[in-house]
């Protein structure tokens, strides 16, 4: 049967976490709870965090951080946060996002997950906190590397916050979620990018793509063709043509890999040329 | 295990019960308290036809820990009617027609009473932002788009939502 049990600090969740392989944490609900309804999860503990430093954001500086236990819908009424709120808003609807938190998203199995690219395009650190000591900033890319070779990504401790370096122009952060049924739907893909420029030359350019491959994947052959080059014509041409690298979409009662990869160069044509859909 | 005891107000009335520790509130509502106002549609997050508010937030209930509301003020469709007299969002739901089978019927009432909570005089577009986590299988939106619409423009959301 399952155990629920309030932890009043990270540490205790976090060395509760690291110990117990039966233990599982709740925040928002919206994966674990889906499991419970759902019978695949019968036994164990589930841990929730009270500590208020878990729903704690500080978005004021350069340096960002947003506590994994923030809700989408915090992240939207925050307005140094305004660069996320596409990406927030397009986290199901407004129950969901009363509910739906930062930490939760990075673990939400492809299709969902679209915040998550987000922070990916951002160069986002997630900190893990292992036992009861303290936490370590591990880049999002390799823990996201790491969920996909342990499964669900258990066992790695608790999930205490994400970080990142605030865009110096928040007109430079881009994000798309393209879906078939409107206003909301389950993604066949989203894409997110974040595009410095110097001299009208984009600067090392991050992009980011969902349900592209098992877990949200950093777009590496469009960043490379896209840096210190301006933004033109010929530059989303050449981006659209280096999509695909690297992309490995499955086929899902959402769309066929096949359908991701052909309509994939397509809207990040439209994105990086501030088209609407 | 032993079932654990929660307490909460339910549309303005103290109520308590008991659940397993891992029980959702949706259960407690409609089997522990008898409030079948909120369905179980879905139990995935997709439907909403078991939203209610918690604390005045739109929440879905089968997703909710049970637990998770000791002391919270819990609003169902069901404590939306003043005796005989319907809310106004009740009112132009039937007026508009936006109930055929009305299974969907208790989420989007709900939704759309937390909407008009914060936000009296909405545009068209963010009355279906605000239900584009409820699905309706039957009338296709637009009668339900009305009625808030018109609950909206007679005051509903000034007076009572």
């Amino acid at each position: 049967m399952l155990d629920v049990r309030s932890c009043a600090t990270l540490s205790e969740a976090a060395g509760i976490l690291s110990g117990d392989r039966q233990a599982l944490l709740i925040a928002g609900g919206t994966l674990v709870m889906r499991d419970v309804n759902e019978g695949r999860l019968t036994e164990g503990t589930l841990l929730r965090v009270t500590d208020p430093a878990f729903r704690q954001v500080n978005a004021g500086g350069a340096r960002v951080e947003i506590g994994a236990g923030v809700t989408m819908a915090a992240v939207l009424a925050n307005r140094d946060l305004a660069y996320l709120h596409a990406a927030a808003r397009a986290i199901g609807g407004p129950a969901i996002r009363t509910m739906a938190t930062i930490g939760g998203n990075l673990f939400a199995e492809t299709p969902y997950g679209d915040f998550t690219v987000a922070l990916l395009a951002l160069g986002a650190e997630v900190v893990v906190q292992a036992g009861y000591g303290s936490g370590r900033a591990v880049p999002l890319e390799d823990f996201l590397a790491g969920r996909e070779r342990g499964g669900a990504g258990q066992a790695q401790g608790l999930v205490t916050a994400v970080q990142f370096t605030r865009p110096q122009n928040p007109s430079d952060f881009l994000f798309r979620k393209i879906s078939r049924v409107k206003p909301k739907g389950i993604s066949v893909l989203s894409i997110a990018a974040h595009l410095p420029a110097s001299g009208g030359r984009l600067v090392q350019p991050r992009v980011a793509y969902g349900a592209m491959a098992p877990v949200p994947m950093r777009a590496r052959g469009v960043e490379r063709v896209l840096d210190g080059k301006p933004l033109d014509q010929a530059a989303i041409q050449a981006a659209k043509q280096a999509a695909l690298e690297g992309t490995r979409p499955a086929t899902d009662a959402i769309a066929s890999d096949w359908y991701r990869r052909e309509i994939l160069p397509v809207h990040l044509g439209r994105l990086l040329a501030g088209e609407p859909r | 295990m032993a079932k654990l005891p929660v307490q909460f107000r339910l549309n303005g009335s103290e109520r308590a019960g008991f659940v397993d520790p891992a029980g959702n509130l949706l259960d407690l509502l409609r089997r522990g308290l008898g409030d079948f106002g909120p369905k179980y549609g879905c139990g995935q997050g997709t439907c909403g036809v078991c939203t209610v508010l918690v604390d005045s937030e739109p929440q879905l209930s089968c997703l909710t820990l049970a637990i998770s509301c000791e002391g919270k003020q819990i609003e169902t469709a069901s404590g939306m009617a003043d005796g005989p007299n319907l809310h106004p969002l009740q009112q132009a739901f039937m007026d508009n027609f936006a109930a055929q089978c009305g299974f969907c019927t208790p989420g989007m009432l709900t939704a759309a009473r937390a909407l008009l909570t914060k936000n009296p005089n909405p545009t068209r577009d963010e009355v279906v932002e605000a239900i584009s986590g409820n699905i309706c299988r039957c009338t296709g939106y637009e009668p339900i788009i009305a009625a808030i619409l018109a609950a909206a423009a007679g005051g509903a959301g000034m007076r009572r939502a």
